[in-house]
């Protein structure tokens, strides 16, 4: 891609998406290029839609969404295919992802053949060859999703979406329908995969240790916003936004919703002043009476009165601020004593 | 507490697909062997050429005996024969009229679905104003401006039955359209009709295919009142409805003209019944 923006594949310019009356995300800006970058937010903070808009799947009410230099609505025939082949979805569910009725080798050789034409020979070996890469037996091919475990699911949604050899792939909470064992295992492929081909990929996500192993810089959304972002170890290390800063402090607890973080967003609270206001332990009379827009602090962008502030808060007592591989300490059935296994 | 919840849990669902399953497998033995007395009925009748346009007075209105087992009408056919031939045109009414409803339904339906927006809107219009009608008094409508024929019949009923099959689909279509596997394929670049064809269409079949069996009753006793009304078939085409009709008057002193007739239309309706619940309680498991 040639142009002024040649280094970001794909890019939301001050999109705003609604469905219907609703606007669900505001004025965000993101850019994903060559590596990796995460999107952080909890449920219902917009980033599934952000990532619909972004896959061309949904159309920004305002703003614009960038493949290369091109606008993605105004994209001819031509434009639409290379767009197609170039960015690939994989989503939270691989069960919801794959047509039931499909075997895994059929649902790998519609991307095959979507877009060039394959002997059937030559289709066989490619699947193979797919199934091969993402680390799985071949013989799969013939099961249907139901035959199949989430992981091996989830890994078929992932040979899937590289039989078009994308460029860039969407990774929509790409983990957390699984096990946390089986989690990290689709993330080391994915690292891999990506490495390997030399994708770029937006990483959607809640978990900040997901983000912090496999991504350079981070978005983190809340209420449709981008609240905060920059590279991703600053912003795990030293939140700027008291919201970065509460999912930060939320994060041994991981597959589990941040403690302040659970529950709606209040929207409606935030019609004037600050989105975050009513959540936030810093809010100010400022904050109720100014939404803060978007500047640069310390190397990254914060939509924060008082980012200083929380920039320059203690960082609390945080060694697993990279907890990376949400495996084996979290007592998820009980049958660990929370504290016995200290070192 | 929870513990002697387990067993039960696991054999239950167990215990009901057997169930199930021998409700369909009943509903369909019956159909199965309706349909081949209908297929075979020119060899296994005892007097096949009373299937047309013979006529015995002198046999007329015999009571059930080992040479006719369901007894002779007016003009002294058998009714036993005649009964056979009715499942004939009965079944061929309703293939064809759910045929025709199915496929024109379920196309509306999926492409209403799959669309959204003003495609779905206006399909939906149209399928209300259809609706709109009571279904018998608009068939019964068309039956009179129409020559009174099967073809009539399966006509008038189609046209009242379609809409049914195009709002259901509709939903399910629409409910698929927005699962993950049609999103990953718009975004793998497939064709909007591929996508409707191979994933949409597959996926929202189940429902319709079990209406289709559930209602195959309903056509058959909706052709059979129009043919009773004299709207449908006529003599001597052997039709469940209208031997009812014809055989009716006699009810007291000749009861087998309209019994046996009468009971073919409620055992196949029957039958359709139990094959389409059957296979509505083992698809929904």
């Amino acid at each position: 891609m040639t142009g002024p923006d040649a280094a970001a594949v794909l890019a939301a310019e001050e999109v705003t998406l609604a469905y219907g009356a609703t606007a669900v995300v505001h004025d965000v800006s993101l850019a994903v290029d060559r590596g990796g970058v995460g999107l952080i937010g909890e449920s219902g903070s917009g980033k599934t839609t952000l990532a619909r808009a972004l896959l061309g799947l949904m159309r920004p009410r305002s703003g614009v969404v960038r493949y290369g230099s091109r606008d993605l609505a105004a994209l001819d025939r031509a434009g639409r295919a290379e767009f197609r082949r170039a960015v690939q979805p994989v989503f939270q569910d691989g069960s919801e992802a794959l047509d039931p009725r499909m075997t895994a080798g059929a649902s790998i050789t519609e991307a095959l053949t979507t877009h060039h034409r394959m002997s059937r020979a030559g289709r066989k070996d490619r699947v193979a060859a797919l199934l091969a890469d993402v680390g799985l037996d071949p013989a799969l091919a013939a099961r249907r999703p139901h035959e199949m475990s989430g992981g091996q699911r989830q890994r078929v949604a992932i040979a899937r979406a590289l039989a078009v050899e994308p460029r860039l792939l969407v990774l929509d909470e790409p983990t957390s329908a699984l096990d946390v064992t089986v989690q990290a295992k689709i993330l080391d492929l994915l690292e891999g995969l990506a490495a390997e081909h030399g994708l770029g990929y937006l990483l959607i996500t809640h978990n900040l240790g997901v983000v912090g192993r496999l991504c350079r810089t981070s978005s983190v959304m809340f209420a449709g916003r981008v609240v905060e972002s920059g590279p991703t170890a600053e912003l795990l290390t030293r939140p700027a936004h008291p919201y970065t800063r509460a999912l930060r402090d939320a994060v041994p607890r991981l597959g589990g919703e941040p403690p302040r973080a659970a529950g709606r967003t209040e929207a409606a609270a935030a019609a004037s002043g600050c989105p975050f206001l009513p959540r936030c332990p810093l809010a100010a009379d400022r904050c109720r009476e100014e939404a803060p827009r978007p500047r640069d602090v310390e190397g990254r962008k914060v939509a924060c009165h008082r980012a200083e502030e929380v920039l320059d808060r203690a960082p609390v007592a945080h060694p697993r601020a990279d907890a990376s591989s949400p495996a084996p300490r979290v007592p998820h059935d009980g049958s660990e004593t929370p504290d016995a296994p200290r070192q | 507490m929870t513990a002697p919840a387990l067993p039960e849990l696991r054999r239950t669902p167990l215990r009901r697909l057997a169930g199930v399953d021998r409700l369909a497998v009943a509903g369909g033995v019956l159909l199965g062997i309706i349909v081949l007395a209908a297929l075979l009925a020119p060899w296994i009748a005892p007097y096949p050429e009373d299937g047309g346009s013979a006529t015995h007075p002198a046999e007329s209105l015999l009571p059930p005996s080992g040479a006719h087992w369901f007894g002779t009408d007016q003009v002294g056919r058998d009714v036993f024969s005649r009964v056979l031939f009715g499942a004939r045109t009965s079944l061929l009414i309703a293939v064809a009229v759910l045929a025709v409803s199915g496929a024109v339904g379920v196309v509306l339906g999926v492409v209403a679905g799959y669309a959204g927006g003003w495609v779905r809107d206006v399909i939906m219009r149209v399928t209300d104003v259809f609706l709109a009608f009571p279904a018998l008094l608009l068939s019964l409508a068309l039956a009179v401006v129409l020559q009174p024929s099967v073809t009539t019949v399966i006509v008038a009923i189609a046209i009242t039955w379609w809409p049914w099959y195009a709002r259901l689909t509709a939903s399910v279509a629409a409910s698929v359209a927005a699962r993950g596997f049609v999103d990953a394929a718009r975004c793998l670049g497939v064709p909007a009709p591929l996508i409707v064809l191979r994933h949409v269409l597959p996926n929202s079949l189940t429902p319709v295919l079990v209406q289709l069996s559930l209602d195959g009753g309903g056509v058959i006793l909706t052709a059979a009142t129009l043919s009773y009304l004299g709207l449908g078939a006529h003599e001597p085409t052997p039709e469940w409805g209208l031997m009812v009709h014809r055989g009716q008057s006699l009810f007291t002193t000749d009861w087998w003209v309209v019994t046996f007739p009468g009971l073919a239309i409620l055992v196949t309706a029957f039958a359709f019944n139990v094959l389409g619940e059957g296979l509505r309680a083992r698809l929904s498991r």
